[in-house]
């Protein structure tokens, strides 16, 4: 094993070594492993993708095409929140550019980016499947449909919000 | 479509179908591709992405033909010919088809076609040509995707990637390294090493196989044209230069003679034309190499088995392949230099010596067929503190620009004899160029070393020829000894996998990092852009033949009666493997790993 692992991420490593054990025997399960490998980590830096690569016997260059292949994997750090801008042909007909653009002011970071306080990041998604909900963003796990630039404001203000008390809330405890 | 996979399986059967080509009928077998076919019967269909046996994607759109009864075209490279099919190449609509697929090519293409490293010899230019392109009516967003040059090697272009793949495929499929993948998706499309790191920090041997594969001028060897000038205009500088064995049946092909013509001749008046003070044949140092490769054979087999199965170490790039992904194996390695080295380390002693010169004012340039060479000369372990053993290293290409530039008709040229004292040279040392031509020479010796008695000759048919992987025994006085050949360093994995697994046992495997050998080298002529034919990479039996050829004109045969070989050992290093030779001639490895750029980035 050449890779060296730093000692605060000893517990994280172990952890995908037992994603690892489990799916390692199965053909195909690459992108299966990556996506848990992203859950542990936040995201895929070299060093992991160099570590699923050795214990996987795939070459890197495979597993690094696979990773930029794929909106889903991120190389860099991600924000809190992952905001996903769909832009499936529905979508982008019902004005998509214009929510992108207006989230970009709101937040003044660029598609693929991550706000300083790494709070958000903005994606740019392919169709998600929602096309009546058109124009559609996911923010992490949770979808809102039939947006107007208007409505943007508003929706992003209220994470800014929620996170704020839980940090107080933190502070508090502390 | 039909299920490619099959393929394979349908040749096997040799079933002969009839099809119809722009209304004549074949007899062609059944599940060739539509391409292959037509090309049996010299019906041109232009290709870009194909490289046969390689890369069959059908990507590029270049080949597509109409075929009847079905209403879109077809890419013909991977389309399997079968009874009753009617295949137009030659209609309307084909080739609207290919020129619009070339033009969209050309507009998001930096097309500097006049500076170009590859201009008169570039399949893009070549194609463009044929089609009849005169306009591009369309204006690419030409993103600049960069240029990677961080090694002494190999240099990419990412502004001229037209991504056909065929360095992926031939980097994957046939040398096993997987330096290259396609990176991000559509339009942003690269086709690089992971990460997008330099050659230099991945599990690149540098072996320039996908320098011979580019269409363009993407992937091109480092230029040392300049710094070979700048030296030879230097007056206190003595420039020496050695070619290596085949050079001399590849260069001439550049100026128009046939496949394999043999050509030391012409090879060293135009090195002596271009201003080289000594004109050197490394093959001397390749007898060299035969004489230390051969000793440390014989004190494995009887003293240090457990350092078998010796691996030759005479080409750069699978010792680099080695020290990435078997670094286990590295003990087994020869501890021999390679012959260019050897002869630039000799050059700055004993020939400095000898001929009273200051070993930093020789330059020692190489011409090689390799651009792995490149990455070994400028190795930290080929030199002294003070001077590179070698000092530049020259592709058969660059050697043949430089011919250019001069302005000599290299056909018309005199035939001259190299210069002492690395004039004379063996049969075995020339056919170090071909695969199987080293452990032939080197068993040649051993065979005398151990037996006390010269080996028939012709004496090891069984190391010759283009077959991937080769196996052959020989008798070493009563003790059978087992060899393997591998070239490709895909075939090399294949035979330590074996070993490892102990499937066979091998006493002595040589390796070349190219398919065929040197004469498949990354650095020789790229002969593609104008003949598809030698795409298929068939060119590499004339040119060993051409070898072979002259081992048997060869008055000498074995490194060992090489007189100028025992010369250096009576004057200098004494015998194989004595504390000189040790000095001089042999050299350490060093891990690797597959993860080089992680330890460059710490």
């Amino acid at each position: 094993m050449e890779i060296e692992i730093k000692k605060n991420n000893k517990e994280k490593y172990m952890q995908l070594d037992r994603v690892i054990e489990r799916y390692k025997q199965q053909e195909g399960m690459l992108i299966r492993i990556l996506q848990k490998a992203q859950e542990i980590f936040g995201h895929l830096p070299i060093e992991v993708q160099s570590y699923v690569s050795d214990r996987l016997d795939i070459p890197i260059s495979t597993v690094n095409g696979v990773v930029s292949f794929y909106s889903l994997f991120s190389e860099e750090p991600q924000g809190k929140y992952t905001i996903n801008v769909c832009m499936g042909t529905a979508c982008y007909v019902k004005g998509s550019q214009e929510i992108l653009k207006t989230i970009e002011e709101e937040l003044h970071i660029r598609e693929g980016e991550t706000t300083l306080d790494k709070l958000f990041t903005i994606k740019v998604t392919r169709c998600i499947g929602a096309c009546g909900l058109a124009p559609v963003i996911t923010i992490n796990e949770k979808v809102y449909g039939r947006l107007s630039p208007s409505d943007i404001p508003g929706i992003l203000h209220t994470y800014i919000k929620t996170n704020k008390k839980a940090a107080i809330g933190e502070e508090v405890k502390a | 479509m039909e299920n490619i996979r099959e393929q394979e399986e349908i040749k096997a059967l040799g079933k002969k179908v009839k099809i119809d080509i722009d209304g004549l009928e074949y007899e062609v077998p059944e599940g060739m591709t539509i391409l292959e076919a037509a090309r049996m019967f010299n019906i041109e269909i232009p290709s870009l992405c194909y490289l046969k046996d390689i890369n069959e994607i059908g990507s590029c759109r270049v080949c597509v033909v109409e075929i009847e009864g079905s209403r879109n075209l077809q890419a013909s490279c991977v389309y399997p010919v079968r009874e009753g099919l009617k295949i137009n190449t030659n209609t309307k609509r084909v080739h609207r088809a290919r020129r619009s697929a070339v033009t969209l090519l050309l507009s998001n293409h930096h097309r500097e076609c006049t500076t170009c490293i590859r201009n008169l010899n570039c399949e893009l230019q070549n194609l463009a040509d044929n089609l009849g392109i005169r306009n591009i009516p369309y204006s690419g967003e030409m993103p600049d995707y960069g240029f990677h040059d961080n090694n002494p090697a190999i240099q990419r272009d990412y502004n001229k990637c037209i991504k056909c793949r065929r360095c992926l495929a031939i980097c994957s499929k046939i040398q096993e390294c997987n330096v290259y993948t396609a990176l991000n998706r559509g339009l942003q499309t690269v086709i690089a090493p992971a990460f997008k790191k330099d050659m230099n920090d991945v599990t690149c041997i540098m072996c320039g196989q996908c320098v011979i594969a580019c269409p363009t001028a993407s992937l091109t060897e480092k230029e040392s044209i300049n710094e070979v000038w700048q030296a030879l205009n230097d007056p206190a500088k003595h420039v020496v230069v050695q070619t290596a064995p085949s050079i001399q049946v590849t260069i001439g092909e550049v100026f128009g003679m046939p496949l394999g013509s043999f050509v030391a001749g012409k090879l060293v008046a135009s090195l002596k034309r271009i201003g080289f003070h000594k004109v050197f044949a490394t093959d001397v140092t390749a007898d060299l190499t035969i004489m230390e490769e051969a000793h440390e054979l014989v004190e494995r087999l009887f003293k240090t088995p457990e350092k078998l199965p010796l691996l030759s170490s005479c080409c750069p790039a699978w010792v680099k392949y080695a020290e990435h992904f078997y670094p286990e194996f590295l003990p087994h390695l020869s501890s021999c230099k390679s012959p260019h080295e050897m002869c630039g380390a000799l050059t700055k002693s004993w020939y400095a010596n000898k001929y009273g010169l200051d070993p930093k004012n020789i330059i020692n340039v190489a011409i090689m067929p390799c651009t792995a060479k490149k990455y070994e000369a400028a190795r930290p372990e080929m030199g002294t503190k003070d001077f590179q053993d070698v000092d530049y290293v020259l592709t058969t290409r660059e050697l043949a620009r430089m011919i250019r530039q001069v302005g000599m008709d290299f056909k018309k040229l005199p035939d001259e004899e190299y210069d002492e004292p690395f004039d004379q040279y063996s049969g075995a040392g020339v056919i170090f160029g071909a695969t199987g031509g080293v452990i032939e020479a080197a068993v040649r010796t051993a065979y005398k070393i151990v037996n006390e008695q010269e080996m028939d000759v012709p004496d090891f048919e069984d190391a010759r020829g283009q077959r991937g992987l080769k196996y052959a025994k020989v008798s070493l006085d009563g003790k059978t000894i087992t060899v393997a050949i591998a070239h490709g360093t895909g075939n090399a994995k294949k035979a330590l996998e074996m070993f490892k697994n102990g499937e066979r046992i091998f006493d002595y495997i040589e390796v070349m990092g190219c398919p065929g050998g040197c004469v498949g080298g990354g650095g020789q002529p790229i002969l593609s852009a104008r003949d598809y034919k030698k795409i298929s990479l068939d060119y590499r039996h004339n040119r060993a033949d051409a070898l072979y050829n002259v081992d048997d004109t060869k008055k000498i045969r074995r490194s060992h009666e090489n007189p100028r070989v025992k010369q250096i050992y009576e004057e200098f290093l004494e015998r194989p493997l004595s504390e000189t030779a040790n000095k001089y001639l042999h050299t350490t490895y060093i891990k690797r790993g597959k993860f080089p750029y992680l330890e460059s980035e710490t």
